[in-house]
This record gives C-alpha cells, sequence and structure tokens, in this order.
C-alpha cells in the first residue's frame, strides 16, 4: 500500500475551455481535421491503386462536377441528405435519438410509390404530387410517432426501437416490391409510369431537379425558423436539455415529444417522396440507402443549423460521388465511398474536443522543480 | 507511519476556465491534530482538498509530505501515500454492498473476497466505534450510513490524514455529535484530520487549529484556542458583517395555502409525505426545516403541481383577489392556465429551474414564453427583463447572451429568483435557495424573500441552516420522515427542539 | 420434425452470431460506453479473418487446419479490437457523443469490409469464389467426438467449436464480471466513473480495455458467420449489418447479463429463419415474416420499459462521457 508515487506530473492535462473560442479559430480547426482527412485518405487510395493522389482528387472533382448531369445528380443527392437531416434536426435537438429516418425515407416511399401506381391513371400529375406529399408526409410521420408515443409514455428506448422500426420498413416494402413486381419475375418495381411520367416530378426552369432544390430549400429555411424563433422550437430545446425543467416550465413534454418526433418523420416521409417521385421514379428496399444514417451524422455535426447541414451535405455527397467515379474508373467498388465518409467524419467528430476543450503539455518549468 | 504524516501545500494554485480557486495557497497539516479549514462557499476549500486526495491537479505549487515533494496525479497516489477523503457528495455505488464500495479499486489481480473483508470491517468499526453491515446495499442506507461507509472504506485503505468535506451538513445535530466522537477517536488514534466547514461553532468544537480561506486565497491558521468566532468571521468574510437577518413583522397574515392531508409516494411506492397538512399565510415567510430528504422536495413539487398527491388529499390556494383554487390533480400547465402567480425557485437550478446551455434572455421566458397568441416567441420583452434583473440584481455578466451554466452560481441564482419575483408571486416557495451562495449573495436572497413577504405573498422558505431558519422565519414548519413533526414559532424557538423535532415526531420528542 | 430440427440448427448458427456479438457489447456497456459500431465490427471481424487466411490458404499448397483457424481467430480479433479502439480514441479522449461516433464506426466499417470483401472475390474470380475451403471446413467441423449422432443429438453437439465458444465466452464474461475483483471495479466505472475514479480505478483505462475487448468478442460473430454461414466467403448483403443490430438489441433483452443472452441469442436466430419453416408461404408473405425478430425485439423494449425493476437496469453511466474536472 505503501509505494511512493511517482514524482512525475501527468504528460498532457486537459481542461474545458472557459471561454468559447472565436468562430474563426472553431472553423480553423475544422479546416484542419478535414484536411488531415484528406490526407490519410489520399495516403490509403495510393496505397490501393498507387496513383498521384492530386490525379485521384481531381478525378473525384470531374465525377462530381465533370458534366452538366453528373452536376446535377450531385445536387440532387445533395438535397435528399439535406432533406433528412432537416427532418433529423427536431428529434435530435429534443436528444431523442431517432436512428430511424430510414425507415420513415422508406414508408414515405412506398406512399408515392402507391399513389402514382394506384392513382397514376385517372389523376393527372400536379394533384396526384399534392396527394402523394400529403401521403407520403403522414406515412413518415406516423412511422415516427410510433416510437414517440411509447418514449412519451414509458420511457421506452427509442435508439433500438427507431432502429428495429427500419428493419420492419425494409421488409414492408420488400412486401410491396413482391406484389408490384414488373415485369414479374424480376423481384423489381421497375420505373412507374415510365411511358406517362405521371407523377413525376416536372422540369422546373429546365432543370428535371429544380423541383427538389425549391422543395428542399424551403423545408430547411423553415426548419431554420421554426427551431429558432417559434415557441415549439423554444420547448424542444428545453425538453432536450432537462425533462424536469421542461414539467417545470409548464411544458407537456410527452406531447413536444410526439409532436416532434411527428414532425420529424414527417419531413423523412417527404425524402421518402423525393427519392420515388423526384428521383428514381421506383421504389426497392435500398431506397433509402443508408442515407438516414449518413443525415445523422450531418444533423449532428451542424449542431441543427440548417446552413451549416447545407454545407455538410455538399461535402459527404461530393465525396460519395467523387469516391465512385474513382471505383469506376480503378475498377473498384463502390463501398470505397462510404469508407472514405468514414474516415473524414472520424476526423470532424474529433476536432470538435480540439474545440471545446484546451489541452497542456508538461512544461518544462516542472521538470526544473522536480530536478 | 504511526506517527502521522506532516503535509505542507505550497504555493497552490488551479483556475477553472476563468475563475481562479486558488490563488498560491500554502497550507500546512501536522500529524496527529484536527485542522478546520474554514471559509465561504466558493473560497476555494473543496478543490484545494481535492488536489490533495487526487481528484485535481494543481496548475502551479508544490505538495510536500514529510518533505519529499510529490506529485498526487490520481486518487490512488494519495492512497498511496495515506491521504483519503470524504466527500461531500458521498462517492459510492448505489448498485453494490458496503463490502463491496469497501474493496472497490484495491487487489486488481484477485477474486473477489468479501469474507476477508467482513473481518477486516468489522475489526475498524470496533476500534473506533462504527456500524456498518457490510452486505447492505448503499441505495438502502441512510445518509449518515453512507457517511459511516466512506469513513471505513478511507480507513481500510490504510489513511491517515482524513479529509471530511462538509461531513456535518446533511446530518442531525445527534449525528453530528457522535461523527465527533468518531473524530476524536482517529485524532487519539494518531491520525491527521481535515474538517472543511463554514460553520463557526464546530470549528469552536472540534477543531485544534484552524486556516482560513477566503476567495481562493489563504489568509492565515490560528490555534482555535487562541481565536473566537468573532475573529474568525473577521478572517472569513474579509470584514465584520452583521449576523442578523432583518424580520419585519408580519402584516394583516390571510390564509394563502391551505394544505390538507397531502400524501406522496415516490416511484417505487414507497411514501415521501405522509399525511401532511399546514396552513401558509400570505405576509408570512413559513420555514421548513428538516434532514435533507424528509420530503422538503416533494412538498414543494405536489404543491407545483409536479408530483402526484394521493387520494383524500387537498391543497387549496385562495390567491388575494379571484376564487379559491384547488391544486390537486392540476398539472404545471393548469397552474399557469389559472394565473395564480405562484413561484417557485427549486433546489435543483440547472436540473429544473433554469436550461444551462440557454442564454439569459431564454432562461427568463421560460415561464412567459407561452404569453400571446402567436406561433412565435416573443424575445423583446424578456430581453427587457433580464436586464433588468441584471442591473437591480447586480449580476455579474459580460453579456445578456452567454451561456447561463458559464456564470457563477450566485449569479446563477440572482436570475432564477429575479425570474420567479418577476411574475408579482401570492405564493413564493423556494429550496435550499441560498445553498452554495457567498455570504453578500445570501443577505440579498433573504432581502427579497423579506420584500415578497411585505408585498403580501405568502413565502415558504426550505432551508438547512436551521440559524438561518431561525433568525429568517415567522413559523418553521419540521419535517421528518415525510411527516410533520411540527410547527413552532421562528422567533421563540431553540435550535436544539428543532433539531430534535427533526429526528424524532413531535409527540415522541416531548414524551 | 426434420423441419423443427432443421429450423433449430439453424437458429442456433444465427444465435451464435448475435451473441458473439451481444457477450462483446455488455462487456463494453458496463464500462458505460454505449457502442452502436457493433455491426461495423462484426464486419471487420469477418473481413479481417477472412482475407488472412485468404493469403495464408494462397501462400502454401498444404495449408494446416489448426494454423488456418488460429490465423482467422486472430485477424479477426485483432481487427475488431482496433475498430473498438477507433471508438475508444473518439469517445473517451477526445469525448466525441457516443451515439454518433457508433454510428460512424458502422459506416466506415461496413464500406472497408465490403470493400476488401469485393476485392476478394475479384481475386478469387468472382461472387462466392473466395477459396478457404480448409478453414470453412475446419469451422463447421462438428467436434470429434461428436460425429455421426442420431439427429436428437446433433441438435445439440453437432455444430463447429465457435458455437461452443460462444457459450462459454458468455459465461466467462458472466464470471468476470460478478466474481473477480476487476469485474467489480468494471462495474462501478459502469455505474458511477467519479466514484471508482476516486475509489483509485483507472477509469480511462478499464473503458478502453473493456470497449476494445468487447469489440474483439463482437467480431468473432462477423468471423463465424463468415466461415460457417456464408462457408468462407463474402457477400456484401448487409446480412451481418442486421445480425449486428439485434445484437445491440439483445443486451437490453437480457438486461445487461450475458448468461441471460444466451437463449435470447437462440431465440432471435430462430425467429429469423421461421420464415424458411412454415409451409406454403407466398415471396410475399415471406417478407412479412422476415420482420419477426425485429417485431420481438420491438415488443421486448416495450415490455422491458413497462416494468422498470431495479436489477434490469442499464448501467447508470452508460452513455455518458466522463471527465474527471468537470464543474
Amino acid at each position: 500500500m505503501n509505494r511512493e508515487p511517482n514524482a512525475r506530473e501527468p504528460f498532457v492535462r486537459v481542461s474545458k475551455r472557459g471561454v468559447a473560442i472565436p468562430m474563426w479559430k472553431a472553423f480553423g480547426i475544422r479546416g484542419i481535421a478535414l484536411v488531415a482527412s484528406l490526407v490519410i485518405c489520399s495516403i490509403l487510395i495510393y496505397g490501393i491503386v498507387k496513383l498521384n493522389p492530386l490525379k485521384v482528387f481531381a478525378a473525384m472533382f470531374e465525377g462530381a462536377f465533370g458534366t452538366n448531369k453528373r452536376m446535377w445528380v450531385m445536387i440532387r443527392d445533395m438535397m435528399m441528405l439535406l432533406c433528412i437531416s432537416v427532418g433529423l434536426a427536431p428529434a435530435f435537438k429534443m436528444r431523442f435519438w431517432n436512428i430511424g429516418a430510414e425507415g420513415q425515407i422508406l414508408v414515405g416511399g412506398i406512399a408515392s410509390a402507391a399513389c402514382m401506381i394506384y392513382l397514376g391513371k385517372t389523376i393527372s400529375t400536379i394533384p396526384l404530387m399534392i396527394i402523394m406529399l400529403v401521403f407520403s408526409t403522414l406515412a413518415g410521420g406516423l412511422w415516427g410517432l410510433i416510437p414517440g408515443l411509447f418514449k412519451a409514455r414509458w420511457k421506452t428506448n427509442e435508439t433500438l426501437f427507431t432502429l428495429m422500426m427500419n428493419y420492419i420498413a425494409i421488409q414492408i416494402t420488400a412486401y410491396f416490391v413482391a406484389m408490384w413486381e414488373n415485369p414479374i419475375g424480376s423481384n423489381t418495381v421497375g420505373v412507374i409510369n415510365s411511358k406517362t411520367k405521371v407523377g413525376w416530378f416536372p422540369e422546373v426552369f429546365g432543370q428535371a431537379y429544380g423541383l427538389n432544390v425549391i422543395l428542399v430549400l424551403a423545408l430547411a429555411i423553415g426548419m431554420f425558423i421554426y427551431l429558432r424563433y417559434s415557441k415549439q422550437g423554444y420547448e424542444i430545446a428545453v425538453v432536450g436539455e432537462s425533462e424536469n425543467t421542461a414539467r417545470y416550465a409548464a411544458i407537456n413534454v410527452g406531447k413536444v415529444i410526439v409532436r416532434t418526433m411527428f414532425i420529424s418523420g414527417a419531413l423523412c416521409g417527404i425524402a421518402g417522396f423525393l427519392a420515388v417521385s423526384g428521383a428514381s421514379h421506383t421504389i426497392s428496399a435500398s431506397t433509402a440507402g443508408g442515407r438516414g444514417f449518413t443525415a445523422i451524422i450531418v444533423a449532428w455535426l451542424a449542431k441543427f443549423n440548417s446552413f451549416v447541414m447545407i454545407l455538410i451535405s455538399a461535402l459527404i455527397v461530393f465525396l460519395d460521388k467523387g469516391a465512385i467515379e474513382i471505383a469506376s474508373r480503378f475498377n473498384l467498388n463502390n463501398h470505397v465511398s462510404s469508407m472514405l465518409t468514414g474516415i473524414i467524419l472520424f476526423f470532424i467528430l474529433g476536432s470538435e474536443f480540439f474545440i471545446n476543450y484546451q489541452v497542456h503539455f508538461r512544461s518544462g518549468k516542472h521538470k526544473e522543480v522536480q530536478a | 507511519m504511526e506517527t502521522g504524516k506532516a503535509i505542507r501545500m505550497m504555493d497552490i494554485t488551479k483556475t477553472f476556465g476563468e475563475v481562479v480557486a486558488n490563488d498560491k495557497v500554502c497550507l500546512d497539516i501536522h500529524p496527529g491534530e484536527i485542522l478546520a479549514l474554514l471559509g465561504e462557499n466558493g473560497s476555494g476549500k473543496t478543490t484545494l482538498m481535492n488536489m490533495l486526495s487526487g481528484i485535481y491537479l494543481p496548475e502551479g505549487g508544490q505538495i510536500c509530505i514529510n518533505d519529499h515533494p510529490q506529485v498526487i496525479r490520481c486518487p490512488k497516489d494519495a492512497f498511496c501515500l495515506g491521504i483519503g477523503m470524504i466527500h461531500q457528495h458521498f462517492k459510492l455505488v448505489d448498485v453494490l454492498t458496503a463490502a463491496e464500495n469497501i474493496v472497490l479499486g484495491l487487489n486488481e489481480h484477485k477474486l473477489v473476497d468479501l469474507k476477508n473483508v467482513r473481518v477486516q470491517v468489522k475489526q475498524i468499526c470496533d476500534r473506533y466505534g462504527f456500524v456498518v453491515d457490510p452486505d447492505k446495499k448503499v441505495y438502502d442506507m441512510s445518509v449518515s450510513e453512507k457517511q459511516t461507509l466512506e469513513i471505513v472504506k478511507v480507513l481500510y485503505r490504510g489513511a491517515d490524514v482524513l479529509i471530511l468535506d462538509e461531513p456535518t451538513a446533511v446530518l442531525t445535530p445527534q449525528e453530528t455529535a457522535k461523527l465527533f466522537t468518531v473524530m476524536r477517536n482517529m485524532k487519539a488514534d494518531g491520525k491527521s484530520l481535515v474538517i472543511i466547514t463554514h460553520k463557526l461553532h464546530e470549528v469552536m468544537e472540534i477543531s485544534d487549529r484552524v486556516a482560513v480561506l477566503r476567495k481562493g486565497r489563504f489568509i492565515g491558521d490560528i490555534a482555535t484556542k487562541d481565536t473566537n468566532p468573532q475573529q474568525l468571521t473577521d478572517m472569513m468574510v474579509g470584514r465584520a458583517v452583521s449576523l442578523n437577518i432583518d424580520r419585519p413583522q408580519p402584516i394583516n397574515p390571510v390564509e394563502r395555502l391551505v394544505v390538507k392531508d397531502v400524501t406522496v409516494l415516490d416511484s417505487d411506492g414507497v411514501k415521501r409525505l405522509d399525511n401532511v397538512s399546514f396552513t401558509a399565510y400570505g405576509g408570512e415567510i413559513l420555514g421548513i426545516a428538516g434532514i435533507t430528504g424528509s420530503g422538503q422536495r416533494e412538498l414543494l413539487e405536489c404543491i407545483a403541481g409536479l408530483a402526484r398527491v394521493e387520494k383524500g388529499g387537498s391543497i387549496r390556494f385562495l390567491p388575494p383577489e379571484g376564487k379559491e383554487e384547488e391544486l390537486v390533480g392540476k398539472n404545471p400547465l393548469d397552474i399557469y392556465k389559472l394565473g395564480v402567480g405562484l413561484a417557485f425557485v427549486p433546489e435543483d437550478r440547472f436540473g429544473m429551474g433554469l436550461v444551462g446551455s440557454m442564454d439569459l434572455t431564454d432562461n427568463v421566458m421560460l415561464r412567459s414564453y407561452k404569453n400571446g397568441k402567436s406561433m412565435f416567441a416573443d424575445r423583446k420583452t424578456p430581453r427587457a427583463l433580464a436586464q433588468k434583473i441584471v442591473k437591480e440584481l447586480e449580476v455579474v455578466t459580460p453579456s445578456l447572451t452567454i451561456p447561463l451554466r458559464r456564470l457563477s452560481g450566485g449569479n446563477v441564482q440572482k436570475v432564477l429568483v429575479g425570474r420567479e419575483i418577476a411574475g408579482k408571486p401570492s405564493l413564493m416557495m423556494s429550496a435550499y435557495a441560498v445553498r452554495g451562495l457567498d455570504i453578500n449573495t445570501s443577505y440579498t436572497i433573504y432581502h427579497l424573500l423579506n420584500k415578497q413577504k411585505e408585498e403580501g405573498a405568502a413565502v415558504i422558505y426550505v432551508g438547512e441552516d436551521l440559524d438561518v431558519l431561525l433568525e429568517l422565519c415567522d413559523r418553521i414548519l419540521v419535517l421528518c420522515a415525510g411527516k410533520v413533526s411540527a410547527v413552532v414559532d421562528g422567533r421563540t424557538a431553540r435550535k436544539e427542539e428543532v433539531g430534535l423535532l427533526m429526528t424524532h415526531l413531535g409527540e415522541e420528542a416531548t414524551a | 420434425m426434420t423441419q423443427l430440427i432443421a429450423l433449430f440448427k439453424a437458429g442456433i448458427m444465427f444465435g451464435t452470431v448475435i451473441l458473439y456479438g451481444s457477450t462483446g457489447e455488455i462487456v463494453t456497456e458496463k464500462s458505460g460506453n454505449l457502442n452502436l459500431g457493433v455491426p461495423g465490427i462484426m464486419y471487420l471481424g469477418g473481413i479481417a479473418g477472412l482475407t488472412g487466411v485468404f493469403f495464408y490458404e494462397r501462400s502454401t499448397p498444404d495449408p494446416n487446419k489448426l494454423v488456418c483457424v488460429l490465423i482467422a481467430l486472430l485477424c479477426a480479433f485483432i481487427a475488431s479490437l482496433l475498430g473498438g479502439l477507433i471508438y475508444s480514441v473518439l469517445t473517451i479522449s477526445l469525448r466525441a457523443n457516443q451515439n454518433v461516433t457508433g454510428l460512424t464506426l458502422t459506416i466506415f466499417a461496413a464500406g472497408l469490409s465490403n470493400f476488401f470483401g469485393g476485392s476478394l472475390n475479384k481475386l478469387a474470380g468472382g461472387v462466392g469464389q473466395i477459396s478457404v475451403s480448409n478453414t470453412s471446413a475446419a469451422f463447421r467441423a462438428s467436434l470429434p467426438f461428436a460425429q455421426n449422432l442420431p439427429p436428437l443429438l446433433s441438435m445439440l453437439l453437432g455444430y463447429g467449436f465457435m458455437v461452443y465458444l460462444a457459450v462459454a465466452m458468455a459465461f466467462l464474461v458472466n464470471w468476470f464480471i460478478n466474481r473477480t475483483s476487476v469485474g467489480l471495479n468494471l462495474r462501478a466505472v459502469g455505474e458511477n466513473p467519479g466514484t471508482a475514479d476516486a475509489a483509485g480505478i483507472n477509469v480511462t483505462r478499464y473503458k478502453y480495455l473493456a470497449t476494445c475487448i468487447g469489440a474483439g468478442i463482437s467480431g468473432l460473430g462477423g468471423l463465424y458467420y463468415v466461415m460457417d454461414y456464408t462457408k468462407g466467403t463474402w457477400d456484401s448483403d448487409g446480412g451481418i449489418e442486421r445480425l449486428g443490430w439485434l445484437a445491440v438489441a439483445l443486451v437490453i433483452f437480457s438486461s445487461w447479463k450475458s448468461r441471460r443472452s444466451i437463449w435470447g441469442a437462440y431465440l432471435f436466430g430462430m425467429l429469423s429463419w421461421l420464415y424458411f419453416y412454415i409451409p406454403d408461404l407466398t415471396r410475399r408473405s415471406m417478407e412479412l415474416f422476415k420482420m419477426l425478430p425485429y417485431l420481438v425485439t420491438v415488443i421486448v423494449l416495450v415490455v422491458v420499459s413497462l416494468r422498470r425493476k431495479r436489477e434490469n437496469q442499464p448501467p447508470a453511466g452508460l452513455g455518458l462521457p466522463y471527465f474527471r474536472e468537470e464543474r
């Protein structure tokens, strides 16, 4: 018991920053992290394809922005990711771990696809689009509402509940895919209304994906205002910080949870509508494609600020497209993009530490005292 | 080993962000003495001792033990040097038993050998006069049992320097007396003890020597027999303060709150409040005394609509204007809608009354954000109110947009009390409103409560310091294990009497 | 009857994958870390084991089965441990949010494993062509004394060694957590890190070790999946990920007791296969039956939240970062 401790200070010591560091410094730290992660990525890519990393990045740029069409595809995918992130923001601000965006997107997509298939022959595009929007919103909202209700009533663990709801939604999607199979035996739905294009997003300003941009930006700005200036946004923030405080402030916590989860699910449902009606014109179990998970990280890193979410989703989609381009050029497979995205996210996640904490190294002065 | 250890702390400095908690503090601890470390709340006593016990690392200065310089990097280093600390918030794992808590962190390479532990615990207990049941789970223990366990745990690890951080704050006078006996036994056994406190009479009673800290600086030390409370107070606060708290006579008291047969159960179905009845009058301060956890929290929360009252209870609220209202069965939203002016300063500031990550304006609007029909929240009015609170209550803050968590405890409490008063309450409830505050801020709070009383509000003051309760309150309701032990007159009651009522119900105490 | 036995066997197979995952995650969560990276870690275990033996079997004309097994186990364990290390550095040292870090780990590791899995497939000449036949056979061989048993006995004894290793591991973890001093300290770290710290326990070290070793155990599940279920090939259809999430759910189901998770794992495994053994299902309704394990998990979650018993609660410090100098 009486071992004499080593008379040495620990090498590093960490303390919380007393004052928040200035904005430019914070962004500087994030910038450094981003650059560091890109360096790691290029080393990795070099290790795999033995190619000058600069050329690889050039290829990535070309993959993302190379042609007008690629650029619009990138914008379309970015809007999709942004839409989901915007949807997740209120839930996460409330500290409700909605890992279930995948499922909420899928049920929204199913609702849209069902409208296109069953109503496409009788209703023209514009009214049909409104019907699709309403149904996908409701479907996604209800899918989000279920775990919300249980959380509000019995404090059921929402992280796993929403996660499991993803797989339930995937199986439901598989069920409908089997039902709507076209052609029979293909195990896919095929492009819906490929001839009539009923229920497809119409072109806006001559752009196929113009409407996606308008819709999602409107949602993003709306969410920004909702969270920052509305009474409900304030309630979400209070509930997220402390349920006891919320009850003390005469906030009906259960109601806020259920309402917010409906909104969150509904926006993800709209993302499903975008995916089906505004992008692929079909539905499959991979319509959400893991974006529901990526969006969580986008929303979290942006601290639920819509405008920062635009930046981060742009970055991630750029990486994704770029990596896919590399993959196809150098005969690799597409999964390389999630790997690179993961590395970059690790670095950005880690960089937050240096914004909130200060690291001191053992100084020479103390050593002298001990010597 | 048996001669004890001489500890010398030299020029110890520690900062938290911008706050300097300890500024070049020098302190000696002699072998075989009881040293009282005296200072107001926030004067840096606990921080200083945390550096001795390895919780914090000093940023400057040196610690010498028996003239050897040492760096205490972690609690384990502290044990190895024979230093043990009993923290104010007990460091015990609730779901483990007493014996498991005692061996925690020891003998990493062995299986858990509880048999041996029981024997050794018994030896320690017999030596100093403790009682500990080694197989009891911590969540089943009373506060004083937990404290005993903490002391045994430290002794088991072979400590010969014991630091006790405000050990009496949670004890009744009787339990305190018992603790002091044990402390004297340990001293007789050659151990050195440091007791952190801000209670002067305890210093005079138990210590051999007193060291005083003020605002993070070392003021001086003196043998207890050569000093007196007045001198210590001067050292502690820097200038003589009148210890008298104002207590204006109640003017025209009217019934404001009539509580009858109220019972509250907790989530485990245990009675936290048992058939409580009392009346609070407008224009008076009703104090609530009791050991921590005797039902004070539940009492205030059930009035505020935050805790459920069992069938048969009633809480009638009689506002100065308007009709009588029954509060049982109403939630905070219902009560807000009544607009009856019920203010509540809860015990847990950041856990209930305020939101630490939000700025002053957003915190001030917590109670009023619902006002108005617009979908959007009005921030203009709360901003003006926040400005007014900052100005009138002298809140020290760099701006209105700083997250509240970055302010010091006293300033945070001023914002909370300021907001609650702004609603012109007819019933003002406060729980431990001065806990952790320095003397000046405490007096500001007393003054504000008195002002509410003079304006005709009924004030309910839950407190832990009996001296304050006896000087501030018109009447004092004493709670004991969820029951009303007695209601006494604040002007005539004696401290010992109230202390006894806290541990025994009224009838038993007189019987 | 044969159908039932087949269902039971298939259930044990998937159950074993889940059991490794949840046993590892229990060790991790006991230290207060909620690692949602389990599916990713299982991917890592699978791909690392596969890659290791792939190159070994390629390099020698006559691979030794024992060496094969050891290489696979070692590679899987180390790779998963490294996955746990990434998570630990980010959440423990850099105090990043645990849920977000775990999800990122899953995205990263799934990408990495499928990328290398795809490359391996290409090297081997196509999907399903990776030839680690020796190793896979060694993993799938039933224990020496248990060959040629009657069907009922082979239901219990006719599996590869990793099935029994998983059960042994679950019991071992249970014993370790409840009986050893280190286990006691670990529980304290997860319940109340501040207290553990004050008691002289190196909280950071415990969290690191528990998270990394837990990840190592979880990763073996991925290895078993690859060696036994997909018979030593790589299939990037997300099968491991699904089972990985079930493993996370099973931790709650078994209320942080690894002994309890044994039968839970087999139950989940059998539910996953039920659709296959119910006669006369259309393809559509098969898809609906496939959601059973997830649906049951949801129901279990709800039931657990309905009856909040003290001994069934998660470690009190679960999901929270610990910083000694926090004020």
